[in-house]
C-alpha cells in the first residue's frame, strides 16, 4: 500500500509540474460550460441533463489525453526498466497510476460545480439527478481511464496512445448506442446494451443509483486494470 | 577485499535468452563472490545489458536460472529486487522531478521514512556531490549530474549488489575518477557488477573480469590473468645503434626471449621489439647485453600486454 501511495503522489504531482494540468482543466471547463450554456437558456429548464449527456462524448477525447502519457512515456524514456526492477509489484504501480489519473479527472469534474451553483441561483432544480449525474460521471470517467491506461501500456508513442484510446473508448461507447443496437441482430441487443459505456450512465444521471450500474463500471475498471498488469508482465517490448 | 572463499552473491546457471531468432545470451555460467568488484566486458551488442536485465528481473530468461544471495529471480523476484541497486544503461530518470523529489520518491519505494529518509538523502547528496543541485529539475542538469542522480538512486538502500551498466558515459575525467573511487569504496563491503566496454576503466577498478562476445562467455579471470593470455605477451622496445643482424642475434640469445623483430631503422639507429613469453622481467639482461656489445642505447621501454589486446583477440572474428 505504501508503494501505491508513493506512485500515486509522484504521478499526481507530475500532472501539475508541467502546464498540461492547468491547460487541460481550463479547456475542459470552457468547452463543457460553453456547450451546456449554449442550449441551457433556450431549453429554459433548471436541470443539468444537457450537461451530463455531453460528458460521454467529451470524455472520449479528454480522458485519453490524461492517460496517453502514463505508460508510453515510461517506455519511451526507459524509466520502465528502472521502475520494474524496484521492489514493487506490477499491481501496485498500476493502481498508483490509476488513482492519480482518477483523482485528477475527479478534480476536473468537480470544478464544474459552478454550473449547479448557477442553476440553483436561477431556479429550483431537483438535486437528485444532479448528484447522481456527478456520481455517474466519476464512475464512467474511471472506466474510460482504465481503458486509456491499458492502451497506453501497449505503445511507446503518446500520440498513438491517444488515438487508440479514443478509438477503444468510442467502440465500447457506440456498442450500446441506438445507432448500433437498432441494426444489430436481435439476440445481441441486450448484450450490447449492457456492455455499452454510456447506457449505465443514463440511468444513474436520472438520479437512480442502481447497484448493477455501479458494478458494471467497477468491473470495467477491474478488467482493464487487470489487462494493464498483464501487458506489463509480458514485457514484450525490446 | 575479494576473498576466494566468500559465499556467492550471484550464481548464473546455463542462462539463455532468445528474442525471436536472435540468440542474445547463450549458455552463460558464472559466479560472483560477495565483496567482489566484477567487471562485465564485451563489445556493444554482446549481451551485457540483456544479461543484466535478467539479473535484475526486468525480463525473464528463456532458460537457465539466476540466484542472488540464494534467492531465485524467477520465484522470489521481490527479495531479489530488494537486494539490488541498479543503474540501467543510459540512466533512465524522471526528468520532470527535482533531484530531491526524485530521491525522496526512490527512498519511499525502498521503504525509508522520516528521519532515516532525510539523513540518507543528505548522505547521498554528499557522497555523489549533488548538494548544490538538490532543487534543480533533473532534465535541466548536465549529463554528469544526471548520472550522479542515477547513481544515488541505485545506492539509496545501500544494496548488497550494485549493478552499474555503463556508469561512466557522459562523465568528464575528474568525475570519472570520483565515481571510480566511489565504486571502489562500495566494493570494500558490497558486491559490484560493472558493465562496460571501456577497458581501462574496468581494469583499473575490478577484481575480476568476465568477457562475453556474441552472448557467450569467452574469458574470465583477474585482470592480470587475462592480460597474460595475450598472444603478443610482454614486450620490450629497444633502440640501439648497431647492425641489424647483430642486434637480432644478440637479443635472441637472451634467455626467456621468444621473438625479436626490427621495427624501424633510421640512420644507424634501429628499433627492436623483444617479446618475452612469460611475465619475466628481462630489462636488466637486455641492458647488460647492450653494454657488453658496447652499443649506444637511446631507449629501453617495457610494454606490458594490455587488456585491449586480449579483448580484441577474443572478441573479433
Amino acid at each position: 500500500m505504501n508503494n501505491v501511495m508513493a506512485f500515486f503522489k509522484k504521478e499526481f504531482k507530475s500532472f501539475f509540474i508541467s502546464p498540461i494540468a492547468y491547460v487541460f482543466i481550463t479547456v475542459y471547463l470552457v468547452v463543457t460550460n460553453f456547450l451546456f450554456f449554449q442550449g441551457f437558456f433556450i431549453i429554459n429548464q433548471a436541470d443539468m441533463r444537457g450537461y451530463f449527456s455531453l460528458l460521454p462524448w467529451v470524455f472520449l477525447f479528454f480522458v485519453p489525453a490524461i492517460t496517453m502519457r502514463s505508460w508510453a512515456e515510461e517506455k519511451k524514456v526507459h524509466t520502465l526498466e528502472l521502475l520494474l526492477t524496484w521492489p514493487v509489484s506490477d499491481i501496485e504501480v498500476v493502481l498508483g497510476k490509476f488513482l492519480a489519473c482518477f483523482c485528477f479527472l475527479t478534480t476536473a469534474i468537480l470544478l464544474s460545480i459552478t454550473i449547479p451553483i448557477t442553476i440553483v441561483a436561477m431556479g429550483n432544480p431537483d438535486m437528485g439527478p444532479i448528484v447522481g449525474g456527478y456520481l455517474g460521471a466519476i464512475l464512467m470517467g474511471a472506466a474510460y481511464l482504465a481503458i486509456g491506461l491499458w492502451v497506453s501500456s501497449n505503445t511507446e508513442n503518446q500520440i498513438i496512445a491517444f488515438i487508440l484510446g479514443v478509438v477503444a473508448t468510442f467502440i465500447l461507447f457506440m456498442i450500446g448506442n441506438p445507432f448500433v443496437t437498432m441494426v444489430a441482430p436481435k439476440w445481441m441487443v441486450p448484450i450490447f446494451g449492457y456492455i455499452g459505456l454510456g447506457n449505465h450512465f443514463e440511468s444513474i444521471q436520472r438520479g437512480v443509483v442502481d447497484s448493477r450500474d455501479v458494478i458494471y463500471y467497477l468491473s470495467i475498471v477491474g478488467f482493464f486494470l487487470f489487462l494493464n498488469v498483464q501487458s506489463l508482465g509480458s514485457r514484450k517490448w525490446e | 577485499m575479494s576473498s576466494t572463499n566468500a559465499p556467492f552473491m550471484l550464481e548464473v546457471n546455463n542462462l539463455n535468452k532468445k528474442f525471436g531468432d536472435v540468440h542474445a545470451v547463450r549458455n552463460l555460467n558464472f559466479q560472483i563472490r560477495k565483496g567482489e568488484i566484477f567487471g562485465f566486458l564485451g563489445p556493444n551488442g554482446a549481451g551485457k545489458t540483456t544479461t543484466m536485465r535478467m539479473v535484475t528481473c526486468f525480463i525473464p530468461p528463456t532458460s537457465g536460472s539466476i540466484r542472488i544471495d540464494g534467492h531465485d529471480t524467477a520465484t522470489d523476484s521481490l527479495s531479489v529486487r530488494r537486494k539490488i541497486g541498479y543503474l540501467p544503461e543510459n540512466n533512465p530518470i524522471y526528468n520532470d522531478m527535482t533531484v530531491e523529489e526524485y530521491l525522496k520518491f526512490v527512498a519511499e519505494i525502498r521503504g525509508m521514512k522520516g528521519d532515516r529518509q532525510t539523513s540518507r538523502i543528505r548522505e547521498l547528496f554528499a557522497i555523489c556531490g549533488l548538494t548544490k543541485t538538490a532543487d534543480r529539475q533533473i532534465g535541466k542538469l548536465s549529463k554528469g549530474y544526471r548520472q550522479r542522480a542515477g547513481l544515488a538512486q541505485a545506492m539509496m538502500h545501500d544494496p548488497d549488489l550494485l549493478i552499474l551498466d555503463e556508469p561512466m558515459s557522459g562523465l568528464d575525467p575528474n568525475q570519472i575518477i570520483e565515481i571510480r573511487n566511489l565504486i571502489k569504496k562500495m566494493g570494500q563491503e558490497k558486491t559490484v557488477i560493472y558493465c562496460s566496454h571501456i577497458l581501462s576503466e574496468v581494469s583499473a577498478t575490478c577484481d575480476r573480469i568476465l568477457i562475453i562476445n556474441d552472448g557467450q562467455l569467452v574469458a574470465s579471470g583477474t585482470p592480470e590473468e587475462l592480460t597474460s593470455r595475450s598472444a603478443r605477451g610482454n614486450r620490450y622496445i629497444v633502440r640501439v645503434k648497431t647492425d641489424r643482424n647483430d642486434a637480432e642475434a644478440a637479443f635472441r640469445s637472451i634467455p626467456g626471449v621468444s621473438s625479436v623483430a626490427i621495427t624501424a631503422v633510421a640512420d644507424q639507429w634501429l628499433s627492436a621489439e623483444v617479446v618475452v613469453a612469460d611475465r619475466e622481467d628481462i630489462g636488466e639482461s637486455i641492458f647488460k647485453c647492450v653494454v657488453d656489445k658496447g652499443w649506444s642505447l637511446s631507449e629501453l621501454k617495457h610494454e606490458a600486454a594490455s587488456l585491449e589486446e586480449v579483448f580484441t583477440q577474443l572478441t573479433r572474428g
